[in-house]
C-alpha cells in the first residue's frame, strides 16, 4: 500500500524542476493519445515547433499571442503571492478593451496623446473592476475566487451589450461590432507581421513587475503576507490595504491586455475579444512559479504550444480538441507535482 | 538555479526543432494526365465550429467533400472551431503559406482577417461566406436562405395546433431576422392566427443553451420548433416534449426521428464546384455570389411522412411560385411588429436592404435589440 506523509522539507531541485517534469510527462502523455490516434508523436510534435519557431511568420504570431498572457501571466502571478485568487483575469481583460476602446472611439482624443490615454483607461478599468473583488475581501471577507470568476460573465456581458446596442457601427451593417479605429489609435506593428508595440510594453511591464515584487519593500510585505498572515499583522503590515492594492494591480495589469488586443491585433471592440487568455494565464502563474521572469517565458512557451496547435489540425488532421486536450493535461500534470512537492509517498508493508 | 534550468529548457526546444525533419504534406496522386490545360486547385476551409456539429459546418464540410472529387482539385483541407475575430488571421495565412490557392472562410466573422490576409497574397483566391467585403482576390458567398425558410413557415403554420411557434435563435444580425421574418411570412400567409415567438441564445454552438431555450419556449406552449442554430439540440428538446421539428442546414431526421418534419437546408457543393472550376479555368473574378432555391445553393428538406398530403400540395405550388419569380418573399405591403409600415405595397425589398434588414415583420415575438 502507498501513503502519502506531509514533507518535512522539499529540496530546491525538485521544487524548481517538478513544473517542467510535468510538462515533459504531459508530452509523454499526448504522445501515446497522438500514437493511438495513429499520429507518430515526434513528426506532430516537430511539426508543432516548425509552425511557431520555423519562421520568421510563426515567430511573430508566438510572440503576438504571448503578448496578452504575459500580461494577464503577471497579474494573476502578482495576486497568487498572497495567496489571492485571481480568476477574473479575463474579465478584466474584457473590461480593460472597453476602456481602451471608449477612448479611442467616443474621447475625441487626436493624434499622440490617444495611445497613451487608451493604455491610462484600460489600466484604470481593469483595476477598478478588480478592486470590487478586493474591497470585498479586505472589508467583509467575501471569498475572492467567487467574486472574480462571476465578474467574468458580467464582463463578457457587458462587451456584448455594448457591440450589439449602443456602440455598434452605424455603418457595419448591423453586425455586432464597433467602428474600426482610427490610424493614430492602432499600435505599430513590425516588419509587415502583426507583431506589435504591445509586445515591447509587456516586456517593459515584466522588469517593472520583477523589481516590484522583488526588490521593493511593497513586493516583500506582500510575500510576507502570502506565507503566513499572523506574522505579517504582527510585523505591522497593513494586510487589508495590501488586498485591494494587489488586486488593483493584478486587474490593471490584465486590463492592460485588453488594450494591447484591441489597440495591436483588433483595431475594434468585438465579442470574443479575449481567447480564453485570462484563464490559460492560471496555468501561466502556476508553471511560473508566481515570479515576473518566469511568466515572461512560459507564456512564450504556451504560445509555442497553442500557435503550434494548429499544426495538429493543419497537418496532421487532428480536431481541435486534442488541443485542449493538450493545455488540460499540462495543467493536470502541474497541479500533480505541486502535490507532490508538498507530501512525499511512502510505501507500507502490510502486517501478516 | 532557476534561471539555469529555464535556459536548459528553452535550448532543448530549440535543439529539438533543429534536428527534426520537416513535415512533409502527402498530396493526392496526381489524377490521370488529362488534356486540359487549367491550374491545380489546392483548397482549404476555416470552419467556425466541429465538422461532426450535424449543422452549419457539416454541411460545409459536405460541400467540401464533393469539391473534392473534381479531377482538377489536388487536395482540400480544413481546420475546425476557429474563433471568430483575430485568432483566425493566423489560421488563414498560416494555410496561404502553405501553398493552399483556394480559401473559402465559412462566418462572417471572418470578414476583416479575410481581407487581411488576402492583401497579403494576391495570387490567392479567397472565398468569404456571408460578408460584404471583396478584394481584387476575394469574393463573398451566400444564399437566399429566406426562400426555403418561408416554405418551412408554410409547413409550420399548418401544423401547428397551437398557433405558437417557437424559434431558436443564435444573435440578432441580419441574416437572421431575415430568416426569422421569411418563417412568419411563410406561416402567417396560409394561418393568420400563428405568432412566432423568438429565443435568443448568443450561441452559435452550445447544445445546453439550444435546448434551454427550446424548453422556454415550449413552457409558453409551442407546438411547433424550428432553429437557427448550428446544432440540433433545440429540435431533440421538442421531441422529448411531443413536439414537431423543423431543422436547419441539413436533414437532421435520423436525430428526431419522431419530430421531423423538414428543414431549408444548405447545398453547398453549388457554389463549391463552380468556383473551383472558375479557378482552374482561370476565369474567377470577384464577385458577391447570393443565389437562391433556383441556382441549387439552397432548398426546402423532403418533408417527412408527419406532413399531410395536402399541405406537401401548398408547399410544392409555393416553391414553383418561388422559383419562377412569381412570389417574392418581402414584397408589400409589410407591416413591422409595432404595426408600422415597413414595406409600402406595390413595392419590394432591395438586396441591400435585405442584407441590412434589423425589424421584426408582423406575427413575431421577440426583440431585434434595435
Amino acid at each position: 500500500m502507498i501513503k502519502f506523509e506531509k514533507r518535512k522539507s522539499t529540496s530546491k531541485l525538485f521544487k524548481t524542476s517538478a513544473p517542467f517534469l510535468a510538462v515533459l510527462l504531459a508530452l509523454i502523455t499526448a504522445g501515446f493519445i497522438l500514437l493511438f490516434a495513429g499520429v507518430n508523436p515526434i513528426k506532430a510534435y516537430s511539426g508543432m515547433l516548425q509552425e511557431s519557431l520555423g519562421s520568421a511568420f510563426g515567430i511573430s504570431e508566438t510572440l503576438l499571442k504571448s503578448t496578452p498572457l504575459i500580461l494577464t501571466g503577471l497579474g494573476v502571478s502578482l495576486a497568487f503571492r498572497m495567496k489571492l485568487w485571481n480568476i477574473g483575469a479575463d474579465g478584466q481583460l474584457h473590461i480593460g478593451a472597453i476602456g481602451a476602446t471608449w477612448v479611442a472611439l467616443y474621447s475625441g482624443l487626436q493624434g499622440v496623446f490617444m495611445l497613451p490615454a487608451m493604455f491610462l483607461a484600460s489600466f484604470i478599468m481593469g483595476g477598478l473592476w478588480a478592486g470590487v473583488a478586493g474591497v470585498l475581501k479586505a472589508k467583509i471577507r467575501v471569498n475572492e475566487i467567487i467574486v472574480t470568476l462571476l465578474m467574468n460573465y458580467i464582463a463578457i456581458s457587458i462587451v456584448s451589450f455594448l457591440v450589439y446596442g449602443p456602440w455598434k457601427d452605424p455603418n457595419g451593417h448591423n453586425f455586432p461590432l464597433t467602428a474600426q479605429f482610427a490610424d493614430f489609435a492602432r499600435l505599430t506593428s513590425f516588419f509587415n507581421t502583426r507583431l506589435n508595440t504591445g509586445f515591447l510594453l509587456a516586456i517593459v511591464l515584466v522588469f517593472i513587475m520583477y523589481i516590484l515584487m522583488e526588490k521593493t519593500l511593497w513586493g516583500y510585505e506582500i510575500k510576507v503576507i502570502g506565507n503566513n498572515q499572523n506574522a505579517a499583522k504582527y510585523a505591522g503590515i497593513k494586510i487589508d490595504r495590501s488586498i485591494i492594492g494587489v488586486l488593483f494591480l493584478s486587474g490593471a495589469l490584465a486590463g492592460v491586455a485588453g488594450f494591447s488586443e484591441v489597440a495591436g491585433v483588433q483595431f475594434r471592440l468585438q465579442e470574443g475579444v479575449s481567447s480564453g487568455y485570462g484563464y490559460t494565464a492560471i496555468i501561466v502563474a502556476w508553471l511560473a512559479g508566481r515570479s515576473a521572469i518566469g511568466v515572461l517565458v512560459v507564456s512564450i512557451i504556451m504560445s509555442i504550444i497553442l500557435v503550434g496547435g494548429d499544426s495538429l489540425q493543419i497537418l496532421m488532421q487532428l480536431p481541435v480538441a486534442f488541443v485542449n486536450l493538450f493545455q488540460g493535461l499540462i495543467l493536470f500534470f502541474i497541479l500533480a507535482s505541486e502535490f507532490f512537492i508538498a507530501n512525499k509517498p511512502v510505501l507500507l508493508r502490510s502486517k501478516q | 538555479m532557476k534561471k539555469l534550468l529555464l535556459l536548459a529548457v528553452i535550448s532543448a526546444f530549440l535543439v529539438f526543432t533543429g534536428c527534426t525533419n520537416q513535415p512533409k504534406e502527402e498530396a493526392k496522386p496526381e489524377p490521370a494526365a488529362k488534356a486540359e490545360t487549367g491550374k491545380e486547385v489546392k483548397a482549404a476551409f476555416i470552419y467556425v465550429g466541429p465538422v461532426g456539429d450535424a449543422g452549419w459546418t457539416y454541411a460545409h464540410d459536405m460541400g467540401r467533400k464533393v469539391m473534392a472529387d473534381l479531377p482538377f482539385v489536388t487536395e482540400t483541407n480544413y481546420i475546425e472551431s476557429v474563433p471568430e475575430g483575430a485568432e483566425s488571421t493566423r489560421l488563414i495565412t498560416s494555410l496561404a503559406q502553405k501553398g493552399y490557392n483556394l480559401i473559402f472562410t465559412t462566418s462572417f466573422g471572418y470578414m476583416d482577417p479575410t481581407l487581411e490576409v488576402a492583401n497579403k497574397f494576391p495570387e490567392v483566391t479567397f472565398m468569404h461566406c456571408s460578408g460584404y467585403k471583396t478584394a481584387e482576390n476575394m469574393g463573398t458567398y451566400f444564399g437566399r436562405m429566406y426562400e426555403p425558410r418561408y416554405l418551412a413557415g408554410v409547413v409550420a403554420g399548418k401544423m401547428t395546433k397551437s398557433n405558437i411557434i417557437g424559434y431558436v435563435a443564435a444573435f440578432p444580425i441580419p441574416e437572421v431576422i431575415r430568416g426569422i421574418n421569411a418563417f412568419t411570412l411563410g406561416a402567417r400567409s396560409v394561418n393568420p392566427e400563428a405568432v412566432v415567438k423568438v429565443v435568443w441564445t448568443q450561441t452559435w454552438f452550445d447544445p445546453a443553451k439550444e435546448s434551454d431555450a427550446a424548453e422556454a419556449v415550449l413552457d409558453v406552449g409551442a407546438d411547433v420548433i424550428t432553429m437557427h442554430q448550428d446544432t440540433p439540440a433545440p429540435l431533440q428538446a421538442a421531441e422529448k416534449r411531443g413536439a414537431l421539428a423543423i431543422g436547419y442546414n441539413s436533414v437532421m431526421s435520423e436525430q428526431v426521428p419522431g419530430a421531423w418534419l423538414t428543414a431549408p437546408v444548405w447545398n453547398w457543393e453549388a457554389v463549391y464546384t463552380k468556383i473551383a472550376e472558375e479557378v482552374h479555368n482561370g476565369t474567377w473574378e470577384p464577385s458577391q455570389i447570393w443565389w437562391g432555391m433556383e441556382e441549387g445553393l439552397v432548398d426546402i428538406a423532403p418533408l417527412s411522412d408527419l406532413v399531410p398530403e395536402d399541405v406537401k400540395a401548398v408547399v410544392n405550388e409555393k416553391k414553383a411560385q418561388i422559383m419562377s419569380g412569381e412570389l417574392k418573399v418581402f414584397a408589400g405591403e409589410l407591416k413591422d411588429n409595432k404595426g408600422n409600415i415597413a414595406v409600402a405595397a406595390g413595392t419590394e425589398m432591395s438586396d441591400g436592404e435585405m442584407l441590412g434588414m434589423n425589424f421584426f415583420v408582423e406575427g413575431v415575438q421577440g426583440d431585434t435589440g434595435n
